[in-house]
């Protein structure tokens, strides 16, 4: 398609700033609103029969299953480095022991669901975008459409649903493994008491520290679903175009995700801890 | 012959630039109709407003008298049901076997579950299509005419009534595109399906349609059988089909 950009009467350049500024304010609406256009069609689709629960598995599988040797490698790291800080700084006051507590705490509640996420929007997040892509720019999704399937619940419900299960237990897992990377570098590396370790875990770590991680998980998982399949649902320009999407796709669920996690964190903070 | 499809007064545009100015043009049941018209006249717009996949600015799409743009989308997923898209790319499933590619609209679009039945039928469009051995390959090892024809299969597989398709012959060698061309006139005569085809292959429309319509400037210039268009004088098909046909010194 042509541009129309030609057909336009030229603006005095003194007023180029303020038309590229009004072009973007309404550019970006209109991204928001076929957003939550798309949400709605998500939302809508997602009580509806069949449930396919093959394609869920599938899912699951590809989104957990998989997931697990990076989610173990990068939350024992966290862990690990976390402790060895920490460690440190307690040394200082000659509060080692609270470690345990320390990294127990913020892993569950913080380090977590957010790294879980954040290594997950990277692995899957940009897969999902790229594979819904690449369906739309070889007309697929457009081949479902002509064969009455709605594409948004046979694509998009499994992928949201699948990270919607799939996050939490993830983010469990990273617990388990970040608390390990934290118990090998203060215990077996800096001289921590191995007691202390763990009573200082048990007692200061509340089991809804725990809920509140996978919670967020959860929200967490939602929102790089939806906003990951959005942006390859809607991609264009051939392949080019898919590879902005995808970049698009991290980006934006990613900041998305750290603001959700603080207003989360407020909100827990002041009604749940 | 009753009219099947019928546009009418269709407007389309992509920001500034209206690709349909108010094109209207019946189809009649079990023919082969064409359309036929210069890249970027928006053929392909016009018959994915038929189908759907496309909204319409502005104008109606009638299938045997109930129009589809504004009825409910319940009403006009069950209408679609009677519609196939054979894609220019032909659009396989890229992650599934042709095998699954074919039992797809079976299962998804019709509902089917008994296995032993939707696999009799897979093999049967193989057969049909004169591929038989395809089934458990994946269409990244098919060549442009094996893909065209397995995409020809999952569409008839879901039995539609009408059957549209995106430049069937585009890329493909004459010995292909030949064998793509006899391959519609099957459908309609084995299947009694309405074809409803664009394509440049200006020489196989005249062959294998029963109707033709020239797209231009947005608008149907003129429709009628082969034999009425050879005949036209409006100038802009009149030199349309001289440069067509200038191969054979057929027009002129």
């Amino acid at each position: 398609m042509s541009d129309s950009s030609d057909d336009r009467p030229s603006t005095h350049f003194l007023l180029r700033p303020a038309e590229n500024l009004g072009r973007a304010i309404v550019g970006t609406l209109e991204e928001l609103g076929r957003f939550f256009v798309f949400l709605g069609r998500v939302l809508r689709a997602l009580p509806r029969r069949p449930l396919r629960w093959k394609l869920l598995a599938e899912q699951m599988e590809r989104i957990g299953v998989r997931s697990i040797p990076i989610i173990a490698l990068s939350s024992a790291a966290i862990g690990a480095i976390f402790s060895l800080q920490i460690t440190i700084l307690l040394g200082w006051f000659q509060a080692e022991t609270m470690v345990g507590a320390a990294v127990g705490i913020t892993l569950a509640r913080e380090l977590a669901p957010v790294i879980t996420t954040l290594m997950l929007i990277a692995k899957n997040g940009s897969s999902m975008t790229a594979e819904l892509g690449t369906m739309r720019v070889t007309e697929q999704i457009d081949a479902m459409e002509t064969m009455s399937v709605d594409p948004v619940h046979y694509l998009v419900v499994p992928r949201m649903v699948a990270s919607v299960l799939v996050f939490p237990i993830l983010t469990g897992l990273a617990n388990v493994v970040g608390v390990t990377g934290a118990y090998v570098i203060a215990v077996e590396m800096m001289g921590v008491d191995p007691g202390g370790f763990f009573e200082q875990l048990y007692w200061y770590v509340n089991p809804i520290d725990v809920v509140s991680g996978l919670i967020k998980a959860s929200v967490m998982g939602f929102m790089m679903s939806v906003i990951c399949s959005y942006f390859g649902f809607y991609s264009d320009r051939g392949s080019k175009g898919v590879g902005e999407s995808a970049t698009r796709a991290v980006v934006t669920s990613s900041v998305g995700i750290l603001i959700a996690d603080y207003v989360m964190a407020d909100l827990m903070l002041k009604w749940l801890y | 012959m009753e009219t099947i499809v019928e546009v009418q007064d269709i407007h389309k545009a992509f920001g500034s630039l209206e690709v349909l100015k108010g094109a209207s043009m019946p189809f009649e049941e079990g023919r082969i109709t064409a359309i036929i018209g210069q890249s970027g006249t928006g053929k392909s717009v016009l018959i994915k407003t038929i189908i759907g996949v496309m909204d319409p600015d502005r104008g109606e799409v009638f299938f045997r008298g109930e129009e589809i743009t504004t009825a409910p989308a319940e009403r006009r997923r069950e209408i679609r049901r009677n519609f196939g898209y054979l894609f220019q790319d032909s659009a396989l499933f890229d992650s599934m076997s042709v095998y699954d590619n074919i039992a797809f609209p079976l299962v998804e679009s019709l509902g089917m579950r008994d296995r032993k039945k939707i696999r009799a039928i897979v093999e049967e469009k193989l057969e049909w299509i004169g591929l038989p051995e395809v089934g458990r390959k994946m269409p990244a090892e098919l060549s442009g005419g094996m893909r065209k024809r397995v995409g020809l299969a999952r569409t008839l597989a879901a039995r539609p009534e009408v059957l549209l398709f995106d430049e069937p012959t585009t890329g493909l060698d004459p010995v292909l595109a030949e064998s793509i061309n006899d391959l519609i006139v099957r459908v309609n005569e084995e299947f009694g399906i309405t074809c409803i085809l664009i394509t440049h292959d200006i020489q196989a429309t005249f062959r294998i349609s029963n109707a033709i319509g020239f797209l231009y400037e947005g608008v149907i210039q003129e429709h009628g059988t082969p034999e009425e268009l050879s005949r036209t004088s409006h100038p802009i098909l009149r030199k349309f089909l001289t440069n067509s046909f200038a191969d054979l010194g057929v027009a002129g």
